[in-house]
């Protein structure tokens, strides 16, 4: 891949404390428009954190990130966030069509042109047929969908995604994750997934980044390689994956066990 | 048939009461049940049971009315704001021991007997469930929705009406359901202690007069007007949010 377009998202040097505690320190990052960037690490290094900077949920305590370069401040609508806890994340009292409508109330879409657009939504993570189920009466897969559907409701140039497929159980995850590609390749959103789940990150993304911990800060850059359309049999079989998945597992190995720099 | 066996063992102690109160003689503090029936007709025939309850729910329901805005009021601001929230929290937990009736010496140098004074207690007693649950309800509202809010950039206002209030509106409307109970139990009381009207009040005069057989039958309609009450919210409650409204309330 060639860096030609301009980042869409750019981390530049953000320090994130939390009193005392630096949890981010000068994580510097670039993302390039329609990119799919997956964030690894040992558990406490900050991705999750990384994602609610990006994001515009907690402003950085110094250093900046830019989106679409503007300067966040807030949230945008033209970024999503998928949370991990979609059970969470759904309004419990809204059947899936409703939850879907929260995010075309918040834009302002004319109610004339909801229902089309709740539909177009609710079809394309396949959950049409349930549009008048409750978030309690789905199974975890069908929560998360539909909060996908929910995010791109907003139609989003970015979705920042929190560890969205770690409560989830293997098979429901890798369709999860074919979906997921699929809908990447037909927006064209650029993508910053969080995820503890190694082989996932190189499966999906197009560059995986590798935090370190105490304070979170970018420890290793990998060019994903793998030819696309990725396939769950195929592309995992790959010299090319598993030469990739060694990589990665040394690096977290390295910065579980050897702890602070 | 289930109604059947469900009677079944009321039916026997009435039985059993009736046997008991007769052969144990006239008493002064009991009475057959067939007696407090017919005390019960009786007055309902002559109009005091109908004015004496029409008394106490008008100062119930307008103790409940004042007391339960107001804590609503205040605990929504409170739920809604930490700073003041903490700031006001040593003046509310002084002040919330207070036994409402113990107010009723106050109340009644300052308002003299009648309905003012009832409602004025009832009032205070309404007014800390609603206070302590609405204040929580607020607070407690789940955070990722509260993050899920930011994120879609809802309006303070959208943020209340479309995320907040339905999700603490459940939990809200069991503390109504609490502090309406409270008020009827506090309005009998007032009126037992000191104000000459209403339900509670018959029942002081009528156990004054010797009268078993009066007093309990005022005592049973306490009961039946306070279980009509609650059976009247619940449905309300069940109809307003179904099933998902009960499940929350219950956490």
């Amino acid at each position: 891949m060639i860096p030609i377009a301009p980042p869409l998202i750019e981390f530049r040097a953000v320090d994130l404390a939390f009193g005392d505690h630096l949890v981010l320190g000068k994580l510097s990052l670039q993302i390039r428009p329609g990119e799919i960037v997956c964030v690894v690490g040992p558990s406490g290094c900050g991705k999750t954190t990384a994602l609610r900077v990006a994001a515009g949920l907690i402003p950085p305590t110094r250093g900046e990130v830019a989106f679409a370069g503007a300067l966040v401040k807030a949230p945008c609508r033209d970024v999503a966030v998928v949370f991990q806890d979609y059970s969470k994340a759904l309004l419990p009292w809204r059947t899936a069509d409703g939850n879907v409508s929260l995010a075309l109330e918040a834009m302002g879409t004319p109610r004339s042109l909801r229902r089309e657009r709740i539909a177009a939504l609710l079809k394309r993570v396949g959950l049409l047929p349930y549009a008048n189920k409750y978030p309690a009466q789905m199974s975890g897969g069908m929560q998360q969908r539909l909060q996908i559907a929910r995010c791109l409701a907003q139609d989003p140039a970015a979705l920042m995604m929190d560890e969205p497929f770690g409560a989830l159980d293997a098979m429901t995850r890798q369709s999860l994750q074919d979906e997921l590609l699929e809908i990447a390749r037909a927006t064209q959103a650029t993508i910053f997934f969080v995820t503890h789940d190694l082989e996932e990150a190189i499966y999906l993304g197009d560059r995986v980044i590798g935090l370190k911990p105490h304070p979170g800060r970018v420890g290793l850059e990998l060019e994903i390689g793998l030819p696309r359309p990725r396939d769950q049999v195929a592309t995992r079989e790959s010299p090319e994956f598993l030469r990739l998945r060694r990589a990665l597992y040394d690096f977290i190995h390295v910065t579980e066990g050897g702890g602070a720099p | 048939m289930k109604a059947a066996k469900a009677l079944a063992l009321p039916a026997a102690l009435l039985v059993l009461a009736e046997i008991g109160a007769r052969v144990a003689g006239p008493s002064d503090s009991i009475a057959p049940p067939t007696q407090v029936v017919a005390a019960f007709a009786g007055a309902l025939a002559d109009g005091s049971l109908i004015a004496a309850t029409r008394d106490t729910l008008a100062s119930a329901f307008g103790g409940l009315a004042i007391g339960a805005s107001l804590g609503l009021v205040l605990g929504i601001v409170l739920g809604s704001l930490r700073t003041l929230d903490r700031l006001m929290e040593l003046a509310l937990e002084l002040l919330r021991p207070i036994p409402s009736v113990a107010v009723i010496p106050i109340a009644l140098v300052a308002l003299g007997f009648g309905y003012r004074l009832e409602i004025v207690i009832v009032a205070v007693a309404c007014f800390w469930p609603l206070l302590i649950l609405a204040r929580a309800a607020v607070g407690g509202v789940e955070p990722r929705l509260i993050d899920v809010a930011r994120a879609l950039r809802l309006s303070p206002l959208q943020r209340t009406i479309k995320i907040v209030a339905p999700a603490a509106l459940p939990r809200i409307f069991v503390a109504f359901r609490l502090a309406a109970g409270i008020s009827l139990i506090v309005a009998v009381t007032v009126e037992i202690a000191v104000n000459p009207q209403g339900l509670g009040y018959e029942v002081m005069t009528a156990g004054q007069a010797l009268r078993p057989e009066l007093m309990l039958a005022y005592l049973i309609w306490i009961g039946i007007v306070g279980f009509a009450l609650n059976a009247a919210l619940v449905f309300a409650q069940n109809r307003l949010f179904g099933e998902a409204g009960r499940v929350e309330a219950v956490q």
